[in-house]
Formats: C-alpha cells, sequence, structure tokens
C-alpha cells in the first residue's frame, strides 16, 4: 500500500464543494446529485428530456482536472493500484450495485444522508461496511 | 443555458472531489482500511469529506426546498420510498465491494477520466455495463426477477 497524507481542511473544503454543488444543482433542475443515477441515465431507456443536461453535468466531472491542471498548472497525486482484471471486476460491481441500490455515495451519502432518509443510511452504512470488508480481505487474509 | 449551468455544477462538483483527495484511490483505501487505526497508517481524511459536503447539503436543501420551485424546472423531484427493501441492502453490498476493490465511486472515476490514466477509463467502461446490466435485469419480467421489482434509480 501507499501511504497518503492526513488532509483534514483540504478535505473539509473539497467536501463543502461537492455539497455546494449538490445544492446548486437541487436549485437550478429541481434533482438529487446523485452520479450513478445521473450515468446511469445517459444511458436507454430514457424516462424523460434532461439527457442534455445530465451529459453536461458528467463533462463538468471529467473536465475538472483539466481545469485545476491549467489553473495551477498540476494535478494533486492519483495513484491507482489495481491491475486491469481488478479494476473490469470492481467497474462492474460498482456500476451494478450502485443502480441495484439507487444509489452511491453521493446520492445516499450526501444527499440522502442531508434529507435524513432511512433507506439512504441504511444504503451508507451498508457501502462503508463493505467497502471497509472488502480491504480488510484483499490487503490483511492471506 | 441550463446545460450551460449544469456543466458548471458538475465542474464545481469535480474540483471537490480534487481538492477533497476523493479523485485518489489510494487515500479512499486507506480511510477504507480499518486495520490501519492501530498500525497508524488509516487515513480519516474522507470523513471530513463527508462531514463537509453533509454540512452544506443539509442547511442547502433546507433553503433550497423552501424555494416554490427550481430555477430552470417546473417542480422539485425529490425521491419518496421509504421502505427498506432486499435492495437496498444487497446494491449497496455490491457497489461496496466494487469500491473497496479499485478504491473508485462513480463521481471520482468520472473525475479520474480527466486525469486521463488508462486504468480510469477501463474501470469506468466497465462501470458503466454494470450501470447498464442493472437497468436491464430490473426490468425483466416478474417471472425472471431475482428480487422484488421498483424503481432501480429512485435514491
Amino acid at each position: 500500500m501507499i501511504a497518503t497524507p492526513f488532509t483534514p481542511m483540504a478535505s473539509l473544503l473539497g467536501g463543502a464543494l461537492i455539497g455546494l454543488s449538490a445544492v446548486l444543482l437541487m436549485w437550478a433542475t429541481g434533482r438529487i446529485a446523485g452520479v450513478s443515477g445521473i450515468a446511469a441515465r445517459l444511458f436507454p431507456p430514457y424516462e424523460d428530456r434532461e439527457f442534455a443536461g445530465r451529459l453536461a453535468f458528467v463533462a463538468g466531472l471529467i473536465a475538472a482536472p483539466i481545469l485545476v491542471r491549467i489553473v495551477s498548472g498540476s494535478l494533486p497525486a492519483q495513484t491507482i493500484a489495481a491491475g486491469t482484471p481488478v479494476l473490469i471486476v470492481a467497474g462492474l460491481l460498482t456500476g451494478f450495485g450502485a443502480v441495484w441500490g439507487s444509489g452511491c455515495t453521493s446520492g445516499h451519502g450526501v444527499c440522502g444522508l442531508s434529507r435524513l432518509s432511512l433507506r439512504s443510511l441504511v444504503a451508507t452504512i451498508t457501502f462503508m461496511s463493505a467497502g471497509i470488508a472488502t480491504v480488510f480481505v484483499m490487503r490483511h487474509w492471506g | 443555458m441550463a446545460i450551460l449551468i449544469q456543466f458548471a455544477i458538475g465542474l464545481l462538483f469535480g474540483i471537490g472531489l480534487i481538492v477533497s483527495g476523493m479523485s485518489n484511490p489510494a487515500k479512499v483505501l486507506n480511510f477504507l482500511d480499518v486495520a490501519g487505526i492501530p498500525a497508524g497508517t488509516w487515513d480519516a481524511s474522507l470523513a471530513f469529506v463527508m462531514a463537509g459536503a453533509v454540512a452544506v447539503t443539509f442547511i442547502g436543501f433546507s433553503r433550497v426546498l423552501k424555494l416554490a420551485r427550481p430555477f430552470f424546472a417546473d417542480r422539485f423531484y425529490l425521491p419518496t420510498r421509504k421502505d427498506i427493501d432486499s435492495r437496498v441492502i444487497a446494491g449497496p453490498a455490491i457497489f461496496g465491494i466494487g469500491w473497496g476493490l479499485a478504491g473508485f465511486c462513480p463521481g471520482p472515476a468520472l473525475t479520474a477520466l480527466g486525469f486521463g490514466s488508462a486504468s480510469a477509463f477501463i474501470f469506468v467502461a466497465a462501470m458503466l455495463a454494470g450501470m447498464v446490466l442493472a437497468r436491464f435485469v430490473a426490468q425483466l419480467p416478474s417471472s425472471t426477477r431475482l428480487v422484488a421489482p421498483a424503481d432501480p434509480l429512485e435514491t
């Protein structure tokens, strides 16, 4: 494993920006800033006419590091330790599970908890527990 | 105009992910590694991401939802379900395993595309396939459903 420094202030600030984004999306479109729901709805079946707005939001997510690199001249460290087979399995599980459970870290974890939703609390405790258990097995078993 | 605003809101979300450290899977995995608490390698930063995000969203939602309607839409589209069904446990359990394997959840994975690493593209391609698969399975006739039907995208 690669050690990472504890960054409470930057993380608090970054979290506040994520929250501000969720609030602005609710103000603008009246919808939850759940990334898995937004990304999944880029594909058929289409249930409404919000495709362009969702694509714009996802494009913004992808453009963020490009803007940060232009403005600050560099990007923070990003270490992806997993190899290709693990990335494929992990991606499938992440995408399937997030949609099957109606949300991910943003939809349930940020927006749902902020709305005091019991469903989102159950979902958040479950994915946190599953993530912790998976890392424990991967790093400390065998 | 609405499209441009949504691009800017996504951009802000992505900047938040980068500033907070969520865009680095190593940091996410070090947070999930609770065995690192006694070992001294635990990175508690992500608890601060969550705290900052929930605090701002909690206050902001309570103000915005007092408005008659959103700026670019006719009404607010809020999740209405309150029941705890099998899917709201099984889904996050599956998602959590994927998260623990690679250190990516959907938002940071998409933002990672802009970092330009090949690994992020592989993960996102698989993730999108998993999303499409989940919606497909959820729409199968009830006789072939594994569990009770529900709107798979309602938070």
